[in-house]
C-alpha cells in the first residue's frame, strides 16, 4: 500500500468510485419510474455519438467527444419519443428499435471512416479503459498535496468528481419533486409540479453520468451502474432517502471491491495478467445484486408473503 | 451498384451466397419469433437474453481448449452461449416472480451483469496462449468473413427449425401474448408457453451471433415486428409478416454488404430494417403518420366547413382564415365575403339539421342513436326517414308556437 498503490491504482479506484456513483443517484429514480433501460438505450447511443463527433472535428479529443455523446443520447430520447407518440408503440420495443438502429448506424460509419490510425473502437466504448488511468507522476501518499504531482493527475479523476458532485446536488436540491413524481405521478401533477420536465430532467442527469463516465469506464459499468446498486438497496428498506445511502454504499463497494479483484485476484491465483477491470466491477456489483435478492429485509413485494 | 444486384441474385460467389441465404433464413425466424414478444410487451427481454450469451461463448472456448480442443468450432461456442443464456433467463424470470424489482430492472441487471462477466472471461482469453487468436471479440458485432459452409448449414438450419417451432406453437403463444388471463382459465401453462417463447428467442440470438452479433441480434428481433404491426391489426398476420420483413432485411442487407468493402454485415442488415420500419411509420395506410395527418386536415375540414355554414345561416360574420378559405374553394361564398345561392342552401341545409338535432336530443328515447351527436354526423345518417319526417313535426311546432 506505497507509492506503487497511489500510481497504479489509487486514481483508477476513484474514477470507478465517482463514475459509479453519479450513475446509481439518478438509477434510484429510474428504477422507481419502470425506466431502467434509458440508461441502457443512452449507452448505446454514446457510439454513434463519438464518431459523428471524430468525423466533425477529424480528432479524438476529449470535450467534442462527449459533447457528441450527450447530444446522441438527447437525440435518442426524442427519437424514441416520437417513435412511441407516432406509432403507438409500448416505450421498450421504442427503445428498442431506436437504440439499435442507432448502434448500427454507428458502427457503420466507424467502418466508413478512416480510424485506424487513432483509438477509437466498439470495445474501448464498451469497456472503457480504467487500467490505464495511472499517475505516474505520483511517488507516494505525499503526493496527494504536491501540487506539481497534482497538476499530472488524469484528467478524468476530476471530471468524473464534478460530475458526481453536480448529480448529488441537482439530486438534493430537487428531492422533493423527484420523489413525488417518481412514486405517484398523478399527485404530483395534482399539486401542479412539471412533472414532464421532471422526467426530462432526470433523463438528462442520467444522460450526463453516463456520458461523463463512458469515456472512463465504459458503457458496460454505466448500466450496470444505473441499475444494480439501486435495484439491490431497493431489497433493503422502503425508504427513498436510505435507499439511495444504500445504493451509494453498494456502488463504492462495487467499485473498489471489482478494480481489486481484476488486478490483484489473478495473481492471487497464480495467473499472471490481471482481467478487465470494467467487467469485475459489473460482475461484483451483480453479486451485490443477487446476495440481496436472497437475503435483502424488503425483497418481496408490498402483500405478498415470504416465500410467496 | 452491379456488385449489388450479382450479390442480390446469387451470383457474387460462395461465400456471399452463404452468407445471404443464411441471412434471410435468421432474419425469418428472428422475425416471426420477436413478434409474440412483442406483442406481449416484453421485446427487451431479449436484449438480456443477447449479451447473456457472452459469457458462455468465454466458458465454452476455455473449456474446449483445456479439454486439448483448439476452441473454435463454432456448435462448441454456440452451445456455450446457449447455456448461459438460458441461465440469465431463468435468473430473470426469478427476479422478476420472487422480488420486488420491475422487470425493465431484472432485464437491466442480468444484461450488463452477464455482459460484464462476458467480458472478463474474454479478458482471461486473451492472457491464455491459445487466446490471441480467437477472435471472440467477432461476436459481438458478427463477421461473416471467412464463414464456413457448415456455418452457414448450422445457421440455416437452425433458422428452419426455429421457424417450424413457431408455426407448431402459434396458437397457444397467440392466446398467451394477448390475454394472459385468458389463456389461464382456458387451461393454457402460461409460464411453459412463456419459456417456449423465451426458448425461440434464445435460439434466434444464438444461430444469429456469427452472423450479426450479440449486440445487434436484439434489432432483428424487435424491428420486424414493430414494423409488421404497422400493417395489419390480425396476431397471425403480423407474425408472418415480420418473417418476411426480417427475411428480406436479412437478404437485401447481405448483399449490399457483399458488394463494397467496409459495410459490415450485421449493421447493415439493421439498417435495412430500420429503413423499412421508418416507411411503415410514415406511410402506413392505417396507423402511419401520413394516414394520421391527412385523417386529421380532413376532420379539420369538416368542422370548419359546419361552423361557417353555421354562422352564415345566423348571418354571423366570419371571421376565421381557415373557415373562410374552405367556403370560398368550394364556392359557397364568393371572394367579398357575401355567400353565393349554393352557400345560402348549404347553409340553410346545415341549420336545419342542427334544430332537427336539438329536437332529436330533446325527444327522443334512444340514447344511443341520439348520442351519435357530434356536430358533424348529419341526422340522416343516424335515423331513418320517416323518424326525421317525426321530428319535423315537432320542429315546425314549435316554430309556429
Amino acid at each position: 500500500m506505497g507509492a506503487e498503490f497511489v500510481q497504479f491504482s489509487l486514481t483508477p479506484i476513484l474514477i470507478g468510485i465517482f463514475a459509479s456513483i453519479a450513475c446509481a443517484l439518478p438509477g434510484n429514480f429510474l428504477i422507481l419510474r419502470r425506466q431502467a433501460l434509458i440508461g441502457d438505450a443512452i449507452s448505446h447511443v454514446v457510439l454513434p455519438g463519438i464518431v459523428v463527433a471524430f468525423l466533425v472535428t477529424g480528432v479524438v479529443s476529449t470535450w467534442p467527444m462527449l459533447i457528441g455523446a450527450a447530444v446522441a443520447a438527447l437525440v435518442a430520447v426524442a427519437l424514441i419519443e416520437a417513435v412511441r407518440r407516432l406509432g403507438r408503440i409500448e416505450p421498450g420495443a421504442a427503445m428498442g428499435v431506436v437504440f439499435t438502429s442507432l448502434f448500427a448506424g454507428g458502427v457503420l460509419l466507424l467502418e466508413q471512416s478512416d480510424t485506424s490510425n487513432v483509438h477509437l473502437d466498439v470495445e474501448h466504448a464498451l469497456m472503457g479503459n480504467l487500467e490505464q488511468l495511472i499517475w505516474l507522476r505520483a511517488d507516494g501518499w505525499g503526493s496527494l498535496l504536491d501540487p506539481v504531482a497534482l497538476a499530472d493527475l488524469p484528467p478524468e479523476l476530476p471530471r468524473m468528481a464534478v460530475a458526481a458532485l453536480i448529480i448529488a446536488v441537482l439530486m438534493l436540491v430537487f428531492w422533493r419533486p423527484l420523489k413525488l413524481a417518481s412514486f405517484d405521478e398523478g399527485f404530483a401533477r395534482a399539486l401542479g409540479l412539471p412533472v414532464r420536465l421532471i422526467g426530462l430532467g432526470l433523463v438528462t442527469a442520467a444522460a450526463v453520468a453516463a456520458v461523463a463516465a463512458f469515456d472512463a469506464v465504459g458503457s458496460i459499468i454505466v448500466i450496470a451502474m444505473f441499475i444494480c446498486p439501486p435495484a439491490a438497496a431497493r431489497m433493503m428498506t422502503n425508504h427513498l432517502g436510505v435507499q439511495v445511502a444504500w445504493s451509494v454504499v453498494f456502488a463504492i463497494l462495487s467499485a473498489v471491491l471489482g478494480y481489486v479483484l481484476a488486478g490483484y485476484g489473478p495473481i492471487w491465483l497464480g495467473a499472471s495478467n490481471s482481467v478487465s477491470a470494467a467487467g469485475m466491477i459489473a460482475t461484483v456489483a451483480g453479486l451485490i445484486l443477487g446476495l440481496a435478492c436472497l437475503f435483502g429485509p424488503a425483497r418481496h413485494r408490498v402483500g405478498v408473503a415470504a416465500g410467496g | 451498384m452491379s456488385g449489388f444486384w450479382q450479390a442480390l441474385f446469387f451470383q457474387a460467389g460462395y461465400n456471399a451466397t452463404l452468407v445471404a441465404v443464411g441471412a434471410a433464413l435468421l432474419g425469418f425466424a428472428a422475425g416471426a419469433g420477436g413478434s409474440f414478444l412483442f406483442l406481449r410487451k416484453r421485446a427487451l427481454v431479449s436484449d438480456a437474453v443477447a449479451h447473456a450469451t457472452l459469457p458462455g461463448v468465454g466458458l465454452a472456448f476455455i473449456v474446449m481448449v483445456s479439454l486439448g480442443g483448439d476452441g473454435r468450432s463454432l456448435v462448441g461456442l454456440l452451445a456455450g452461449s446457449a447455456l448461459t443464456a438460458w441461465v440469465g433467463l431463468l435468473a430473470l424470470e426469478w427476479m422478476v416472480r420472487r422480488t420486488r424489482l420491475s422487470e425493465d430492472a431484472a432485464i437491466g441487471a442480468i444484461l450488463s451483469v452477464f455482459f460484464g462477466v462476458g467480458v472478463v472471461l474474454l479478458t482471461v482469453i486473451q492472457g491464455m496462449s491459445r487466446g490471441r487468436q480467437a477472435g471472440l471479440e467477432d461476436f459481438l458485432l458478427g463477421s461473416t468473413a471467412g464463414m464456413l459452409r457448415q456455418d452457414a448449414l448450422l445457421i440455416a438450419g437452425g433458422g428452419a427449425l426455429v421457424v417450424f417451432t413457431i408455426w407448431l406453437l402459434r396458437r397457444p403463444m397467440t392466446l398467451v401474448s394477448f390475454d394472459t388471463a385468458f389463456a389461464a382459465a382456458r387451461g393454457v401453462d402460461v409460464r411453459r408457453v412463456d419459456l417456449a417463447m423465451m426458448g425461440i428467442v434464445l435460439a434466434v440470438t444464438v444461430i444469429g451471433l456469427k452472423l450479426v452479433g450479440l449486440i445487434l441480434i436484439v434489432a432483428l428481433l424487435i424491428i420486424p415486428p414493430v414494423t409488421a404491426r404497422f400493417w395489419s391489426d390480425r396476431a397471425e398476420h403480423v407474425v408472418w409478416i415480420a418473417g418476411v420483413l426480417g427475411a428480406l432485411a436479412g437478404w437485401i442487407g447481405a448483399a449490399i454488404s457483399a458488394s463494397a468493402p467496409s459495410l459490415p454485415t450485421g449493421p447493415i442488415i439493421v439498417l435495412v430494417a430500420t429503413g423499412a420500419f421508418a416507411v411503415s411509420l410514415l406511410f402506413s395506410p392505417r396507423r402511419g403518420v401520413a394516414a394520421a395527418v391527412i385523417a386529421r386536415n380532413a376532420f379539420q375540414e369538416r368542422v370548419h366547413r359546419r361552423q361557417g355554414l353555421l354562422a352564415m345561416a345566423r348571418r354571423e360574420p366570419i371571421h376565421d382564415r381557415l373557415t373562410l378559405k374552405i367556403l370560398r374553394s368550394e364556392g359557397l361564398l364568393r371572394p367579398d365575403g357575401v355567400a353565393t345561392e349554393e352557400g345560402r342552401a348549404a347553409a340553410a341545409k346545415i341549420a336545419r339539421d342542427e334544430r332537427r338535432w336539438s329536437v332529436a336530443r330533446r325527444l327522443h328515447k334512444d340514447t344511443a342513436l341520439t348520442g351519435r351527436y357530434d356536430g358533424l354526423t348529419p341526422i340522416e345518417d343516424v335515423f331513418t326517414a320517416d323518424e326525421i319526417a317525426w321530428i319535423d313535426t315537432h320542429v315546425v311546432t314549435k316554430g309556429a308556437a
